[in-house]
């Protein structure tokens, strides 16, 4: 009778069992992150089921990208991962920069001083995007001051996004072939000088605030009790779901595209990928929702450590785009992946030898590592759901694209 | 009078004044308007209205007088605590929160008070739209009788100054569960539901070390009468209670998380989680009756911070004997508002616990705890029958040692954590 009633109630969703209650998280919900939705069964506090449902942010991105010219595509990358839109534009070009690099006639060398402004720029943009994550877990978690402190640093960083490329958000800042022009920046200039003394001033600010984030929220302990051991992804499971970034290190698989498939100039910087590792005297074990986001808060250091490699040399100068008439990559097909602040970044482009691609995918690492959710919480509590989905670090925008 | 009165004639009088607890007895100080009338009333009044004031009348009254002054003073408390609220919580976000209405927008809470009283008065069509409509009213109405019983300063008349105060105290602020549960079930939503559900297993959870600490007062002071309790600690700040014996201040800690966590507030914000189910038990409320669970559950932190003082740090009597200092209404009011502040302090600080941590807490440590309390208090009683200078000297000197002990333990522990490096 048991089992019947299983089938039963699998194959008619809403027909709960008589100990169970069938709720809806979201797609209006506070803490799901932008519009997921989760059909969760719960027995009381017990989530028995969480069944994610996604396509509330769906934009046919790309559909429409088939109608678009290969420039004209990259705004809609903007708003796949709004928090994060400076690494998407580069994922995009880096693609479409192999895909014409086929062609020894189109091909074209991306200048010195754009890839320098490109990783300098990516890097603070993964700052921002880890700073954004670690705010908004503090309040999943039930803290609601690392937010405004996330958010009071993250506004500095957006300041010196809007220097360059005018806006805030959505940057349409890295293009095919360099960066930007609309504000420029001499080389050499006073206000390069400036603007480059700017940065480092955020950085001398905020690298000792990190250890203070540490301090308050990381080593606090009821955010440790609420986060530690709960929701273990082991290794296997999170490549068999396809996790990246962050995600997988949490899990304690030591895989960074920018230092073991380095791209654009990663391999003439020095810095180090966090892994997490089991830290008995907290309890944490790897795989955790507190490993997931411990590898952030390490990875931010790293990044300013980067971005302090890029200050110390100085950007080179020339100009900021290559000497390119038109994109019209040769016939043939491309994927090219990059690692963006929530993994693995990917698109596959094909080609047809017009303006416009024949098809376009992009491979969302948030969409891999959302499809992990419904096995991490099976039998966890309510509030632990909160945790995971905040721990997985989810885009809407870029699940649904 | 006399009619008033016979309302208690069938009350058994529990006449265990033997044991460590006082004789209950509800008739004793309830003629305090009365007094009011004879003492001060009928002096004043010209002769002839004089020789045929009904008295028994004047005192239903005076009593309801008084009552119509708590309704209209009290909700202003929570219009200052909220805008406190977030003032502190700006501050300690970097920001400088509602500066548009009035100087330094003091008048913001009125503002939004306003705004509450002409928004749509939703009810849920498909709910229990007699439950609905009275829960907000329970949850009000016993925030608002606890205040009838604390004893605010010297001089200033207490409405229900029975010589059970701090029993009808934790009586009258249970029923406000019930409030709680008929909003969530009568709101015909599931968030509400769940969030009832948290709240009826906290209160109740904790309501046991809550009342087993104020178990550990009772058997000091020998009575549950709140002016009793206040005048006992009239010897200056080694007399407050807190330090009459080690195991008073243990019973301080437990009683004021325990009371954070029956007020609602984080770490303990289960039953209003935001993050997790949206607004807990008053996600359907809106406008005015939304307003009424916002005023109580500022007027509760109010009151539970105000009983912690009266039990604990004093009441209004000051730091020194003899001496006004801290003492008075105005003490008492800085002496609550402390702990208000603290209550904020935490709010903005601490992330929240998971429901079954939370029971962990309350069952496994703060229960156990507050019955070892009870046992050492009444050794304590036995070995020290009268407080003399030789048993608060060795109360304080426990409470140091104690405390340099647990500084040190909490130091240690702190130092073997390093920052874990994962490379």
């Amino acid at each position: 009778m048991e089992s019947t009633q299983h089938t039963e109630s699998k194959i008619i969703e809403l027909k709960p069992f008589a100990d169970e209650m069938v709720v809806n998280m979201g797609p209006q919900h506070p803490s799901t992150h932008g519009v997921l939705r989760l059909e969760l069964r719960l027995d009381g506090e017990v989530v028995r089921e969480a069944i994610p449902h996604i396509g509330y942010l769906h934009r046919c991105f790309e559909k429409h990208s088939e109608n678009l010219s290969y420039p004209q595509i990259i705004p809609f990358t903007d708003r796949m991962d709004y928090v994060a839109a400076m690494n998407q534009n580069w994922g995009f070009c880096l693609a479409v920069e192999k895909l014409m690099a086929a062609d020894e006639s189109k091909a074209f060398e991306v200048p010195e001083r754009a890839e320098y402004l490109r990783v300098l720029i990516c890097e603070l943009n993964r700052i921002a995007s880890h700073l954004l994550s670690f705010g908004t877990y503090g309040m999943d978690i039930g803290a609601f001051t690392p937010f405004l402190y996330a958010f009071r640093d993250r506004e500095r960083l957006l300041l010196l996004f809007e220097k360059v490329c005018g806006a805030r958000l959505t940057y349409n800042y890295v293009r095919i072939g360099g960066v930007s022009e609309i504000i420029p920046i001499e080389p050499g200039s006073i206000a390069e000088q400036n603007y480059l003394d700017e940065i480092e001033a955020f950085l001398d600010y905020f690298e000792p605030m990190i250890d203070e984030y540490n301090e308050l929220l990381t080593k606090n302990s009821i955010f440790a009790e609420r986060t530690m051991r709960v929701a273990v992804m082991s290794a296997d499971m999170a490549l068999s779901y396809g996790a990246t970034g962050p995600n997988l290190r949490g899990s304690g698989v030591d895989w960074d595209l920018r230092r073991d498939e380095p791209y654009s100039i990663y391999d003439r910087f020095d810095f180090d990928v966090p892994v997490a590792v089991d830290v008995p005297e907290l309890g944490a074990v790897v795989g955790d929702c507190w490993s997931r986001y411990k590898v952030r808060m390490d990875e931010m250091k790293q990044s300013v450590r980067i971005v302090r490699q890029i200050l110390a040399e100085g950007l080179p100068g020339g100009p900021v785009m290559a000497d390119l008439k038109a994109v019209r990559p040769p016939k043939g097909e491309i994927y090219f992946r990059s690692e963006a602040p929530r993994g693995e970044l990917g698109f596959y482009i094909v080609s047809d030898g017009t303006p416009k691609p024949v098809r376009l995918k992009g491979r969302s690492p948030c969409f891999s590592a959302l499809s992990a959710l419904q096995e991490l919480s099976r039998g966890l509590m309510v509030a632990d759901i909160i945790a995971i989905i905040g721990s997985i670090d989810i885009v809407m925008g870029e699940v649904d694209r | 009078m006399s009619d008033f009165r016979a309302m208690f004639v069938g009350f058994p009088d529990f006449n265990i004044s033997e044991g460590v607890f006082p004789n209950i007895n509800l008739q004793d100080k309830l003629n305090w308007a009365e007094e009011f009338i004879q003492n001060v009333l009928i002096p004043r009044l010209p002769e002839a209205v004089a020789a045929h004031f009904p008295v028994e009348l004047g005192t239903v009254l005076v009593m309801f007088a008084v009552a119509g002054i708590f309704v209209a003073v009290v909700p202003l408390l929570p219009l200052v605590l909220v805008l406190a609220e977030r003032k502190v919580a700006a501050r300690f976000q970097n920001r400088t929160g509602p500066m548009r209405v009035g100087p330094w927008g003091t008048l913001q809470t009125l503002a939004d008070g306003i705004k509450l009283i002409f928004k749509e008065d939703f009810i849920p069509p498909q709910g229990d739209k007699l439950l609905f409509l009275l829960a907000p009213y329970i949850i009000f109405a016993c925030s608002f009788a606890v205040f009838a019983a604390i004893p605010f300063g010297d001089g200033i008349p207490i409405p229900g100054d029975f010589n059970i105060g701090i029993f009808y105290i934790m009586a009258i602020s249970s029923v406000i569960v019930m409030g709680v549960i008929m909003a969530g079930w009568s709101s015909n939503s599931k968030w509400s539901l769940l969030g009832s559900l948290r709240s009826a297993a906290q209160i109740v959870s904790y309501e046991i070390p809550l009342g087993l600490s104020i178990l550990t007062v009772v058997m000091l002071v020998q009575s549950l009468s709140m002016t009793d309790i206040v005048s006992s600690q009239s010897n200056g700040i080694f007399s407050w209670l807190i330090f009459r014996t080690p195991f008073t201040f243990i019973a301080f800690f437990i009683f004021f998380i325990s009371a954070i966590a029956e007020v609602n507030r984080t770490p303990f914000d289960l039953p209003e989680a935001e993050s997790e189910i949206v607004a807990g038990f008053h996600t359907e409320y809106s406008g005015m009756r939304f307003a009424l669970f916002f005023i109580a559950e500022y007027a509760n932190m109010f009151a539970v911070s105000a009983i912690a003082v009266t039990l604990f740090l004093g009441g209004w009597e000051g730091v020194l004997p003899g001496y006004d200092i801290l003492g008075g209404f105005p003490g008492f009011v800085i002496k609550t508002l402390a702990l208000v502040f603290l209550m904020m302090w935490l709010r903005w600080t601490l992330p929240r616990l998971r429901v079954d941590q939370l029971m962990n807490l309350c069952w496994k440590y703060f229960i156990p705890i507050a019955f070892f309390n009870i046992l050492g208090t009444g050794i304590w009683g036995l070995i020290f029958p009268e407080d003399t200078l030789v048993s608060i000297i060795i109360s304080c000197a426990i409470i140091y040692i104690g405390l340099i002990v647990a500084y040190t333990i909490a130091g240690r522990t702190l130092a073997q954590k390093p920052e874990p490096q994962p490379s």
